[in-house]
């Protein structure tokens, strides 16, 4: 139920996936709002807070999740040998995004030699700091690498649809329930 | 034999005094032993300061102390190195709401002129090229010293320091308050004469 076996996703990963997307759509939608705050905004300290506050949490939760994918065994990917290599390069391509993502974010906050405040309950330390221009660079890559992350999950949440509606396969109900873990079909 | 070696006295002496005379004038500013520094300071809301500085430039400058009206300086700055010891708040400054340093990386300084106005005292006036855009500038300057090093060369260190009005630069600072609109440039340095 909680692990998973090659023919279904057990709990955790389930888990984790749905955790995880919640978690960059709203971390981009706030990433994006706040951005566009004028400077006399309430938010304008506080929904940056949030910002690197919930992106350390999904950071461990990431690193979290990949190790859990490498050492549990994955269900077997459907279709042709066509629509399976471009699977797998759509998901290598989302968690390299995901990683992308969150570590231009830490170097953003930490290009200057401060660490990342979780909550106020503790603190991430700065490992790279004062590259040149550090901050800014880092800023380039966390928006494109965020843009093209939401991108590729529309590609991935379409492909899903794709699975279900049109080739009546249960990829997108394996990633709901744990049952299938057991299925012998 | 005393005319042949008065003659060539002469000739070396000769020789020499373009040389020494270039020599005694320039200057190289020292960023590579970091006794140079460009500042400058911001008031944040009208309520206290930010206080930041420019990390790397170069520059050289002519001072003779017998021609004082020939002096001058020029220095180039790169803008994206830009601190005010807060990661966050220096990627906002170089972004394109403020001094798009993307698309102007390069700050310079170049003198048209100079007037002493007292004893170790001047005025020295220069085109300051920021955020794309050219402005006459005045900066009061003070020699601060001059002497040999205990290594071998010979030093001359002044300051100065001039006020911006950040909109003349093309910066808009309309959303913030009225005393955050210029900002206070402070430079000094230390040049080794070459």
């Amino acid at each position: 139920m909680w692990r998973n076996s090659t023919t279904g996703w057990g709990l955790i990963s389930i888990l984790l996936h749905w955790l995880s997307a919640l978690a960059f759509v709203g971390l981009f939608v706030l990433g994006w709002w706040m951005t566009g705050l004028d400077y006399y905004d309430g938010w304008y300290n506080l929904a940056p807070w949030w910002h690197r506050s919930l992106g350390m949490l999904v950071l461990a939760v990431t690193l979290a999740r990949l190790a859990w994918r490498f050492i549990q065994p994955s269900p077997a990917l459907p279709g042709g040998r066509l629509e399976r290599l471009a699977a797998h390069l759509g998901h290598v391509g989302l968690y390299a995004l995901m990683l992308l993502v969150l570590v231009s974010g830490y170097l953003i906050s930490t290009a200057e030699g401060d660490g990342i405040g979780v909550f106020g309950l503790f603190e991430v330390p700065a490992l790279i700091s004062d590259l040149p221009d550090q901050a800014s660079l880092a800023g380039m890559v966390h928006w494109y690498a965020a843009l093209a992350l939401m991108g590729l999950a529309a590609g991935h949440a379409l492909a899903a649809l794709k699975h279900h509606w049109r080739d009546r396969q249960d990829t997108l109900v394996r990633m709901l329930s744990s049952r299938h873990v057991h299925s012998r079909r | 034999m005393f005319k042949k070696t008065a003659l060539t006295t002469a000739l070396a002496a000769a020789a020499l005094v373009p040389l020494s005379q270039a020599q005694a004038a320039d200057y190289v500013i020292d960023t590579e032993g970091q006794h140079a520094f460009i500042q400058f300071k911001i008031s944040h809301l009208g309520y206290s300061y930010i206080l930041g500085s420019l990390e790397e430039f170069s520059g050289e400058f002519s001072y003779d102390p017998e021609n004082l009206a020939a002096s001058s300086a020029s220095l180039e700055v790169d803008v994206s190195s830009l601190t005010s010891n807060h990661a966050e708040r220096d990627k906002h400054i170089k972004s394109d709401d403020f001094l798009n340093v993307a698309e102007y990386p390069t700050a310079r300084f170049a003198s048209t002129g100079f007037e002493p106005t007292g004893e170790d005292q001047g005025v020295l006036t220069g085109d300051l090229t920021l955020h794309g855009e050219t402005r006459a500038i005045e900066m009061p300057v003070t020699l601060l010293g001059e002497g040999e090093d205990p290594w071998g060369n010979y030093r001359a260190g002044f300051e100065g320091s001039t006020t911006l009005t950040l909109a003349d630069y093309g910066i808009d600072m309309s959303s913030f308050p009225e005393p955050m609109h210029e900002l206070e440039l402070y430079v000094t340095f230390e040049g080794i004469r070459q």
